[in-house]
This record gives C-alpha cells, sequence and structure tokens, in this order.
C-alpha cells in the first residue's frame, strides 16, 4: 500500500475515525491489527517474515531477562558467601549466556536478511568467477523480497542490544513488542526508532488533541507536497538521463545528477514527513530522521543530519562496539608500536568507519554500486578528517570562516558532492558511474541548455514551472525552519490563515502533483532498501 | 455563556472551512475536467440527454456508428416519431446497457435499436473513451455498475467519484475554451445525432483481416443477453441493427452470429450493408471520412428507411399534430437547419 495511493489516505481515514471512537486502552490493539493489515496488502506471505523476526527478538529479549534475573538473584541470595572475583566470574558467565542468546537471534534475523536480500547478489558475484573460470552460472534464486525487512530487522535488533545491554527492559507482552516492530506509518522507510523512544508513546493511550491532529496533517500534507509535487514530476528527467546514458552525456549528466539529488530528498523527506505526520494524528511521536541536511557545511555534518536514526543506529551498534572490540584493541596497540602515536590511534577507528560505510552500503542495496558509494563516502570523510590541520591553518590565516560566502560554498560543495557520489544509485553498474562521472567533467557540450536541451529529457515547461515553484517552497520554509517550527508559527495565526495555508498546500498536491493516469506510480526510492 | 460563544464559533469556522473546501474542490473540478466543446466534442454527447424535456418513442444505443449515422430531426419530421440516441465514442456493449438502464428508469421507450458492432469487444478498450461515456452520466446505480465493468486496471473509482484526481493534470493545457464553457457548454447534437455535412467519398474497400477467433466473447453476449432481457420485462421491441459503416470491417462470421442471436430471441436484425440499395446510402456522396460514418445526407438516408420500419412498430405514434411536442422539435429543427446550414457554409 503506497503512501501516496487513494487506498492508503482511505485506509488512514478509517483508522482515525475508529481510533479516536473505541476506549484508549485499545488504541494499541487496533494499531497493531492495521500494520499486520498494512503489511498483509503488500503480500500475506510476507506477514511469515516479519511474524518470526518478531517473535525471535521478543523470545530472546525474554531469555536474555531471565538469565539476568536468575544470575542476580542467585548473587543477591549468596552476597555474604561469594568473594569478589567469584562475583567477577559469574557475572561474566551470566553475560555469556545472555551473549548465546543475543548472537543466536542476530545471526538468525541477520541470516533472514542476508539469504532473502543478498543471495542473487552473492550467486552474480559467483557467476562472475564461475565465468571467467569457464563453468556455467548458478541459477538465481525466485525470492522475494518483504517489505521493510530492513528496516523492521535493523529496529528489533537494535532493541535486543539495548535489552542484551541493560539499556532498556524487555517487553513481556508479544502484542505490544510485535506492534513496535510492525508499526505501519515507519514500517518501510523508517526511521529506525528505539525501542526506548518509541515505547513511550506507543501504547499509552491517546486522547484527541486537536493541535496535534492539526500538526500531524500539515506535516502529511508536507511530505505529499514534497513527494507528488517535486519528486514524482523531477523522476522523468532523472529517468531519461541516466537510462540512456549513450544519449545524455556531459552537461546531461550535471542535470541528471542535480535532479536526482533534489528528487531523493524531496522523496525521502517527503516519505518521513508523512510517517511523522501520520504517527503525530495518532498521537504518537516519532524521532525526526533529517535536520535540514541541505544546509551542512560538511560531510560528516551531512550525516549527522541525513538520516539520522539509520547513522546513529550504525554508530551506537556496529562502529561503537568495533572500535572497542578486543581484536581492534590488540591492533590499535599493535600499529601505535609500528607506527607510532598518531597514525596507530586513528587505524582501529578507521577500520571500524570502513566496516560501518561498507556496511552501510550493503544495507542500501545487493549490489557494488551501493558498496562502492558507502566506502566513497568513508573515502570523503577520511580524507577530510585528515585535511583537518589544513583547514584549520586555513583559518588561521584567512579569517573567513563566519563570512556568510564561505558559508555558502562550504554548503554548495557538500551539496555538490554528495550529489556526485549519489550518482552511483543511478547508473547500472560502478564502471559506468565512473565513465559518467568523468563524462560530466570532461563534457564540454553546455551549449545544450541553451539550445532547448532541458525539453528533451521528458520534461515539459509546465513540469519546470511547477518543480521551480515547488523547490523554491522547499527552500524558503526550510529557511525558516532554522529559525524554528513553522507548524507552531502558523497556529499561533488566525484560523482563516491557517486554513488558508493548509487548503493552498492541499490543492497544490491535488491539482500539480504527478500521480494517477499518465504518470507513473512511484515507489518511495528508500521502500526498495 | 462564554462556551457556548465559542461553541458556536467553532461551528461556524468549521462549517466555512468545509463549505470553502467543497466550493474550492468544485470550481477546480469545473476547470480542469475536458470540455468537449471545440474538439473532440464526442465527449458532451452522453450528459446532453438530461437537458430533454419530453419522453421519446425510440432510443438508438451504441457507438459512433448510431450517433454519426442516424437524424432523428427526419425522424420527426417524416414520421413525427419522436427518438433519441445515446451514443458515445467507442461505447461498449455494457455501457449501452447501464445507459438503457438508466433511461428506462427515466422514460418508457416503445423501441430500442441497438448498434452491434461493439459486440466484438469483450474487455474495455481504452480510458479515454470510457471517460467520454461515463463522465457524462449523471450518478446512479446504473453509472457505477458501468463504471465497474468498463475501468482498465490502471483506472480508479475514487477518479470518477472524484473527477479532479483524475484530471489535475489538465492545468497545463487550459485554454480558453474551459473558460468559456465553464459553467455553462452549448448544446452540440440533435438529439444526440453528431452532424457532419462533409464529403469523402470512399476510395477503396477494406480488406478483411483473418481474425484468431471470431467468437463474440462471452461478456459482450451476457451483455446483449441482458439488454434483450431488460427490453422484454419493459415492454420494450429491441431492434439490432448493423450500421451502413465499411470500417471498421464488419465480418460475416460476426455477422452470423448476430442473425443466429436475432433467430433464437426473435428479434429483427437489419444490417445496413447489405441494403444500400434500399437505403439509398451513396458511399462516393453520403459519407465524411471514407466509409467510417455517415454524412448528414447519408443519415439523413438512414433515417428515411429505418423510420418506415420503426413507424409499423405498434405503440410508435406521429406526434406532428401534438401542439407541445410541435413546438419542441420545430426549436430542434430551427437549431437542425442553422447548423447544417453553418457547416456546409464552411466545408465541415
Amino acid at each position: 500500500m503506497l503512501f501516496t495511493s487513494y487506498c492508503f489516505i482511505g485506509f488512514l481515514i478509517v483508522l482515525f475515525l475508529l481510533y479516536y471512537k473505541i476506549p484508549g486502552k485499545y488504541q494499541w490493539g487496533l494499531l497493531l491489527i492495521a500494520s499486520y493489515l498494512f503489511y498483509a496488502v503488500a503480500g500475506a506471505q510476507f506477514l511469515i517474515y516479519i511474524g518470526v523476526t518478531t517473535f525471535s527478538t521478543w523470545y530472546a529479549g525474554l531469555r536474555i531477562e531471565k538469565v539476568k534475573q536468575q544470575y542476580t538473584g542467585y548473587r543477591k541470595l549468596h552476597k555474604a558467601e561469594m568473594t569478589k572475583e567469584e562475583k567477577k566470574s559469574h557475572k561474566q558467565e551470566e553475560k555469556k549466556k545472555q551473549r548465546i542468546w543475543l548472537l543466536l537471534c542476530l545471526f538468525f534475523n541477520f541470516g533472514i536478511l542476508a539469504v532473502v536480500k543478498y543471495t542473487n547478489f552473492a550467486i552474480s558475484n559467483i557467476n562472475y568467477f564461475l565465468n571467467l573460470a569457464g563453468r556455467g552460472p548458478l541459477n538465481f534464486l525466485s525470492l522475494a523480497l518483504p517489505m521493510g525487512i530492513s528496516f523492521y530487522t535493523f529496529q528489533s535488533m537494535g532493541y535486543l542490544i539495548d535489552v542484551y545491554r541493560g539499556t532498556c527492559e524487555p517487553e513481556r507482552n508479544l502484542g505490544k513488542f510485535a506492534l513496535f516492530v510492525s508499526f505501519f506509518p515507519q514500517l518501510i522507510q523508517g526511521p529506525i526508532s528505539r525501542f526506548a523512544d518509541l515505547s513511550k508513546t506507543l501504547w499509552i493511550p491517546h486522547a484527541f488533541d486537536k493541535k496535534q491532529v492539526i500538526f500531524g496533517i500539515e506535516r502529511i500534507l508536507w511530505g505529499f507536497f514534497k513527494k507528488l509535487v517535486i519528486a514524482d514530476r523531477i523522476v522523468a528527467g532523472v529517468n531519461t538521463i541516466i537510462r540512456d546514458p549513450d544519449q545524455y552525456q556531459g552537461v546531461y549528466v550535471l542535470v541528471g545528477m542535480l535532479f536526482y539529488a533534489c528528487e531523493l530528498y524531496a522523496d525521502f523527506t517527503g516519505g518521513i514527513d508523512i510517517t511523522i505526520g501520520v504517527a503525530q494524528v495518532l498521537g504518537i511521536k516519532i524521532k525526526e530522521n533529517f535536520e535540514l541536511p541541505y544546509f551542512s557545511k560538511s560531510i560528516k555534518e551531512y550525516w549527522r543530519r541525513w538520516h539520522i536514526t539509520m547513522g546513529t543506529w550504525f554508530t551506537d551498534y556496529i562502529f561503537y562496539p568495533i572500535s572497542v572490540s578486543m581484536p581492534m584493541l590488540r591492533l590499535s596497540k599493535c600499529s601505535r608500536a609500528k607506527f607510532g602515536e598518531a597514525v596507530g590511534k586513528r587505524v582501529p577507528v578507521y577500520c571500524a568507519t570502513i566496516l560501518v560505510w561498507f556496511t552501510t552500503g550493503i544495507w542500501h542495496g545487493a549490489s557494488w554500486n551501493f558498496i562502492v558509494w558507502g566506502l566513497m563516502n568513508c573515502l570523503v570523510i577520511m580524507v577530510s578528517q585528515e585535511m583537518e590541520p589544513f583547514y584549520r591553518w586555513f583559518h588561521s590565516k584567512f579569517s573567513v570562516k563566519d563570512r556568510w560566502l564561505f558559508r555558502a560554498f562550504q554548503v554548495g560543495r557538500t551539496i555538490l558532492l554528495m550529489s556526485a557520489l549519489r550518482m552511483f544509485d543511478c547508473y547500472r553498474d560502478v564502471p559506468l558511474t565512473f565513465r559518467m562521472f568523468g563524462n560530466m567533467l570532461t563534457g564540454r557540450n553546455y551549449s545544450v541548455l541553451f539550445q532547448g536541451g532541458l525539453m528533451n529529457i521528458g520534461l515539459t515547461a509546465a513540469d519546470y514551472m511547477v518543480l521551480s515553484i515547488g523547490v523554491v517552497t522547499m527552500l524558503v520554509v526550510s529557511l525558516v525552519q532554522r529559525r524554528g517550527s513553522v507548524r507552531e508559527a502558523l497556529y499561533a495565526k488566525s484560523p482563516a490563515v491557517q486554513l488558508g495555508v493548509v487548503y493552498l498546500l492541499l490543492f497544490s498536491v491535488l491539482i500539480f502533483g504527478a500521480y494517477g493516469i499518465g504518470y507513473d506510480a512511484s515507489q518511495f526510492i528508500y521502500n526498495q532498501f | 455563556m462564554i462556551r457556548s460563544i465559542r461553541k458556536k464559533r467553532t461551528v461556524i469556522l468549521a462549517g466555512c472551512a468545509i463549505l470553502v473546501f467543497v466550493g474550492s474542490f468544485w470550481f477546480f473540478t469545473k476547470l480542469l475536467m475536458p470540455k468537449y466543446m471545440d474538439e473532440v466534442i464526442d465527449g458532451a454527447l452522453i450528459a446532453e440527454y438530461y437537458q430533454e424535456e419530453t419522453e421519446h418513442d425510440v432510443i438508438f444505443i451504441g457507438d459512433c456508428e448510431v450517433y454519426e449515422n442516424i437524424s432523428p430531426i427526419t425522424l420527426w419530421e417524416e414520421y413525427g416519431m419522436t427518438s433519441y440516441i445515446r451514443g458515445s465514442a467507442q461505447q461498449l456493449i455494457w455501457q449501452s446497457y447501464y445507459l438503457l438502464e438508466e433511461m428506462l428508469a427515466i422514460e418508457k421507450p416503445k423501441v430500442v435499436v441497438f448498434n452491434v458492432l461493439s459486440m466484438q469487444y469483450n474487455e474495455p478498450q481504452k480510458e479515454a473513451y470510457n471517460r467520454m461515456t461515463l463522465d457524462g452520466m449523471k450518478w446512479s446505480l446504473s453509472k457505477w455498475d458501468s463504471i465497474q465493468a468498463s475501468m482498465l486496471p490502471e483506472e480508479s473509482m475514487v477518479e470518477y467519484l472524484f473527477p479532479l484526481l483524475r484530471f489535475h493534470s489538465r492545468f497545463s493545457e487550459l485554454n480558453m475554451e474551459d473558460i468559456q464553457y465553464l459553467f455553462h457548454k452549448d448544446k452540440i447534437s440533435h438529439n444526440g445525432y453528431y452532424m457532419r455535412t462533409g464529403v469523402k467519398p470512399v476510395t477503396t474497400e477494406p480488406t478483411k483481416r483473418r481474425l484468431p477467433d471470431y467468437r463474440f466473447g462471452e461478456k459482450a453476449y451476457e451483455y446483449l443477453d441482458r439488454i434483450t432481457t431488460l427490453c422484454e420485462e419493459n415492454g420494450v421491441t429491441l431492434i439490432l441493427m448493423k450500421a451502413p459503416s465499411i470500417y471498421p470491417v464488419w465480418h460475416e462470421e460476426w455477422d452470423q452470429q448476430i442473425v443466429d442471436y436475432a433467430e433464437e430471441h426473435h428479434l429483427l436484425y437489419l444490417n445496413f450493408l447489405e441494403l444500400f440499395e434500399e437505403t439509398g446510402i451513396d458511399l462516393t456522396t453520403d459519407t465524411y471520412d471514407a466509409g467510417l460514418h455517415l454524412n448528414v445526407f447519408g443519415a439523413e438516408k438512414l433515417a428515411s428507411y429505418l423510420g418506415k420500419i420503426l413507424s409499423e412498430i405498434p405503440g410508435v405514434a406521429d406526434h406532428r399534430e401534438e401542439e407541445k411536442l410541435r413546438q419542441i422539435w420545430e426549436e430542434k429543427i430551427e437549431f437542425y437547419y442553422q447548423k447544417k446550414e453553418e457547416q456546409m457554409a464552411i466545408g465541415k
């Protein structure tokens, strides 16, 4: 069920009416039914996958808790008789048993993810080598990818690691836990919520709160605006360029790159706006996933502001554990001894960083494009880190840091860099992407832009007009957002003004949205991850 | 007191908000829906029926082979019978059925003439044609059923309920026609007949391509049965006809199936492709598009011949002496000849 489908809107209206009609204590039950219904529309067979992940994680969480209770209970009982060493070894034994449950569950669930998402990728790589060896290829498996599997697996595993670390209590009610895993607005493209955050608002009764509902609806409309008016309109231009790299070269590649950056931003942030708005209408608070990423002055900052929940997930559950793991500490010690303090302390950090970006890349999709995209991000971040001394020297010599022009340069540079890296999303393989990148820099066909070239990429003058207004609106709203909440400011205005703005947004979506017959109903880009 | 004022204020505000929304939605729908006035006027035919003030003796249903080939004005002038053509471009048989169902709830004609060309289609064909037929219908259960039967996979009932969702993308095509016909539309047909006065003679005979299967589809037969039953139940005489259009090709194998069906159900079937001599239709002078459709001269000839047959059916009376009807039809005749003259002057 696409967020932008009539079916979803109808589903939401019915759910909304029922949700505030039934007693608060049953609301979470209704949400669970709605979430499973939502999921079943994508394919009833996929319920098995999400059901298995839910049950196994829930059960493992309880087992980890049980081990903890057993061991702490024992220690409490025998506190007086146990020596310090005995307590220590007892705790280690407890951790070991908990770790068994944790690892079993992690392997099982990441195993499912790996099998359904990466088997054919692995086969295609094996086939490459078989081909070199003159052997026949292996057959690909026809495995359907369950909707949102990357998101709900990561969210569930995050919960389990938190239970293992003792940072959150395990949920005893299977139904409530199932809702945490399957809560429909965030099921297909995130954000990847933390149990401690979401559980605060997910299960408690919610009374109808006019302000929250209005804010939620406004957020949904804004999401629809970004998705339907901008992303789904510009996608025609992007697809025309990237699907025919022989025809569209040089400046067209640059246009495609910038258009895709715009599409991706409008698509993903629009989807998240709808997600957060839907939850808000239901009285549930979901963490923000973006913080105006295109205003970032560096790639590092960009990644702190883009897909925040994924970034923090990788940092908390991969980067830090790897950085402080025994092999990494040993590597650090060894490299310090061999290469000196300055280089030695970087080695484990960079190793963990490379691993994180490799995982980030492959999480986005089972292809070398995404892996290389992840590693290229990593490279840019590491290079900019290595250039820190130079930056410091530069700023000590030239006091431009606080000049708006320099800040604009930094923002522009970040946008261009990120857009260039995103080219890996677009072209069919890595060599082609590099070729097109080179072609973009060396192509000298800039004159086509002044000879109506932009009219040859599947977009009409009307499309450009709508896109220009849409992008400028998005930019203005983003600039206002830097000073504070747009919706709060609007809420302080008279009802007539509020209504006027909401209707303007609504009719802009209804009239200028690229939906219905004549347009390709585009899946949200991040739904595919 | 203050609470009551606040409540009142909220109710008024909510009322205004709903009113503004409904008003804006209605306005944009009106603005963006195709008007079918200057070009492709076929799309405006179905809706014109609702302007009719009196009932009709004869109703024609079908596709362009009825609304471009028969002149109801001639039927009135020569036989005094009142008739109306309920047809639109590539109108499918189930659409004809539901239009008939809708009409029989409004009036009780004596005869229904159904043109059988649409029997060749067993599935919906094109969204644009669906829209031309269905958007013109007033909302009723018949319209709902007709939409359900006609929708292509990419279509959605919601877009029929709220046409703005379908036609929103016309914002970039808006022109003077959309403004001019925003709140009113000109009358463009003559009781459902779309007049053309031009002449483009037939120069080549159609070549018949062999078909893998000549049998009409199950759905087509189902709706033909339903038309037959509906007419029987309402005491209406049903006549089947095939217009004298030589394009698209009407295969003998198809014709035989209609002959058999008519025999089995005791229906009169008139295949005008075999009656050129009797009707006097000359395809070198009586067609405006080389044999696909008749021009007004051909349509008058066909009406003249058909009128003779229809006038013999019990209940089909000559109303020319009825004052009220005479007055109404005089206006129609005046409009007809005025348009005919205008078209002939510009050679359309």
